[in-house]
């Protein structure tokens, strides 16, 4: 083949110029960012040099409160929403009737504005002028005294977050253990079969370790998902997130950029960048333990 | 004979089990069934119950004897709920087809032209799959102050354009169309815009619509970035406009007419999907994730 150089760039220009105004750019700029000390962003001066951002960032009580908000939704949703994705995919794939009608309505979630269904979750949880909502009621029905769920204790806020972001996260998970199970060799569950294994043993000896790439793909996203949470909590408390206690890590760096604490970029870069550490290092992990769990 | 008994009873007690067990699939999935679509049924019951019916509910009602419309007529008339349709309909339209501009010629470049630093420039664009938006955000909340662009359509679309995601979803199509077809085109001298635009892309256009309509749901949900480039509501999209009912609108008191604007909000998007279902879902599966 020819090669046309300078056609070629001509063709990519657009791109590249976008992304490095917007993606490139930024990234080294959020670097500097945080390590400007006593950057102030009207005048666009700042006094030094160093770790001073990271050090505030780090003892900030918000922060503080906001990482274990995000460390308590990833490690009780991304497990749970994995497991009830993988039984409904199971249960999806056995069966041939109704699953077009169950596979449309359980995508359903995945096209929806999370912060306007994040209302009606929210509307389910509260009570009205003379009643304490439909989840108490149906509660209620077990003896279970009424709870406030959107502005009572923190452990009931978190159950309503934590059920909210499983209902926003099953469409994506069971649609690819769907396929994923779908595209396992029917000649393997014959010669199964015929050796007459049951099904327990089958799902353990073929189902799981052929979609076990697909598990690790999930969990990672998952975890990479959870920790970017943000407009499910403020679809269910409202933008300040501080006073409700259910701040989130990315909320936090929303909150320092922008509103009624804002204006201080240096804090929400080095909030950033903390959090992205986390993220690499998580994922680092899960890789570490994949190599030696998964069956490729 | 008797061996014969023995076995049919065996089959028969099999086949009972096998029907247990499907009974029992069939419940669960349609209790997921249920837990899917009940806050869907709630939000449109709640939004054509009155404003005194559900607020003197002592006990919350399933069903509703006197539905009424006059909340969709309240959501419509005391907030500028249609403003707000039109900007985000702008919006959309706007960065999916500005992205289109982008990614294709970027595509095409990578998947038919040769030129020096080919690969080396492709994995730069594939590594920044991995930067998280939260990351660079920051800066682009900075620049497009300083350009003077908050609430500007400009400011709100030029940071959502590109895809790099989308870019390499396109070139690994472009790349399955065979060589042949381009130098048949060539000989007939037609020029390599011409073959793009009038082969390849009517070629690939099933990727082509897949990639148009995920932008399009991605779009009419971005909440984060309008929220944090846009303070008046002349410029608020759907997302920040049912915050902004939610929080400082009717939506704190009247909840069947915050209803009724949920309802209208979700109907675009429900109806796109119930269209385009397979391509959809075969698009998601291909690679998107929610946010």
């Amino acid at each position: 083949m020819e090669k046309n150089n300078l056609k070629a760039w001509l063709y990519l220009l657009p791109a590249m110029l976008f992304l490095g105004v917007f993606m490139v750019y930024p990234l080294i700029d959020v670097l500097i960012y945080s390590l400007e000390e006593g950057y102030n962003s009207a005048s666009q001066t700042f006094y030094g040099i160093g770790f001073y951002n990271y050090g505030y960032v780090l003892r900030d009580p918000y922060f503080l409160q906001a990482v274990k908000n995000t460390l308590i939704l990833v490690f009780i949703t991304v497990p749970i929403s994995t497991a009830i994705a993988l039984l409904i995919s199971l249960g999806l794939s056995s069966i041939k009737k109704l699953r077009d009608l169950f596979q449309t309505i359980y995508f359903l979630p995945y096209v929806t504005n999370t912060l306007a269904v994040g209302l009606v979750f929210m509307i389910l949880f509260k009570p009205t002028v003379y009643n304490d909502g439909l989840v108490n009621m149906l509660l209620g029905l077990f003896g279970v005294a009424p709870i406030d769920f959107i502005d009572g204790p923190y452990w009931a806020k978190m159950l309503v977050l934590c059920i909210y972001t499983i209902w926003v996260v099953m469409p994506f998970k069971i649609l690819i253990f769907t396929s994923a199970i779908a595209s396992v060799p029917k000649t393997y569950y014959d010669a199964a079969m015929i050796d007459g294994t049951s099904s327990r043993r089958m799902f353990t000896s073929i189902t799981l370790p052929m979609i076990s790439p697909t598990v690790f793909y999930l969990v990672i996203t998952g975890f990479i998902g959870a920790f970017k949470a943000y407009s499910d909590a403020v679809a269910l408390f409202g933008t300040n997130l501080n006073a409700a206690e259910m701040n989130t890590i990315v909320g936090y760096v929303y909150d320092m950029l922008y509103g009624d604490g804002g204006g201080y970029p240096s804090f929400a870069s080095a909030a950033a960048i903390i959090l992205f550490c986390i993220v690499l290092t998580i994922t680092c992990i899960n890789l570490l333990v994949s190599k030696k769990k998964v069956h490729y | 004979m008797e061996k014969t008994l023995d076995l049919s009873a065996a089959q028969q007690k099999q086949a009972v089990r096998k029907k247990i067990t499907k009974t029992i699939v069939y419940v669960l999935l349609g209790i997921w069934a249920i837990i899917v679509l009940f806050p869907f049924y709630w939000m449109l019951l709640s939004s054509v119950k009155s404003y005194g019916d559900y607020n003197a509910e002592s006990v919350p009602q399933f069903i509703t004897i006197s539905p009424t419309l006059e909340n969709y007529l309240t959501a419509f008339t005391s907030v500028p709920l249609l403003d707000y349709f039109i900007n985000t309909f702008i919006f959309t339209v706007a960065t999916t087809a500005l992205m289109l501009v982008i990614i294709v010629p970027a595509a095409f470049a990578f998947s038919r032209l040769n030129f020096r630093g080919k690969n080396l420039v492709f994995v730069l664009f594939l590594s920044l799959m991995m930067i998280p938006s939260e990351l660079v955000i920051i800066t682009n909340f900075v620049t497009i102050t300083e350009l003077d662009l908050r609430n500007t359509f400009t400011g709100l679309i030029l940071p959502s354009v590109t895809s790099v995601f989308y870019i390499y979803l396109l070139k690994e199509n472009f790349s399955q169309i065979p060589d042949e077809l381009y130098y048949a085109a060539k000989v007939d001298g037609t020029g390599d815009f011409k073959y793009m635009l009038k082969v390849m892309v009517p070629i690939c256009k099933p990727t082509v619509v897949t990639i148009t309509i995920l932008k399009v749901i991605e779009c009419w949900n971005s909440y984060v970035w309008p929220r944090l480039i846009t303070d008046d509501e002349a410029y608020f999209l759907v997302s920040n406009g049912i915050q902004e009912i939610r929080e400082n609108g009717f939506g704190r008191e009247n909840v069947p007419a915050m209803m009724a604007a949920v309802v209208v909000i979700s109907l675009p998007l429900i109806i796109l999907f119930l269209i385009f279902r397979k391509k959809i879902m075969a698009g998601v599966a291909r690679g998107g994730t929610k946010g």
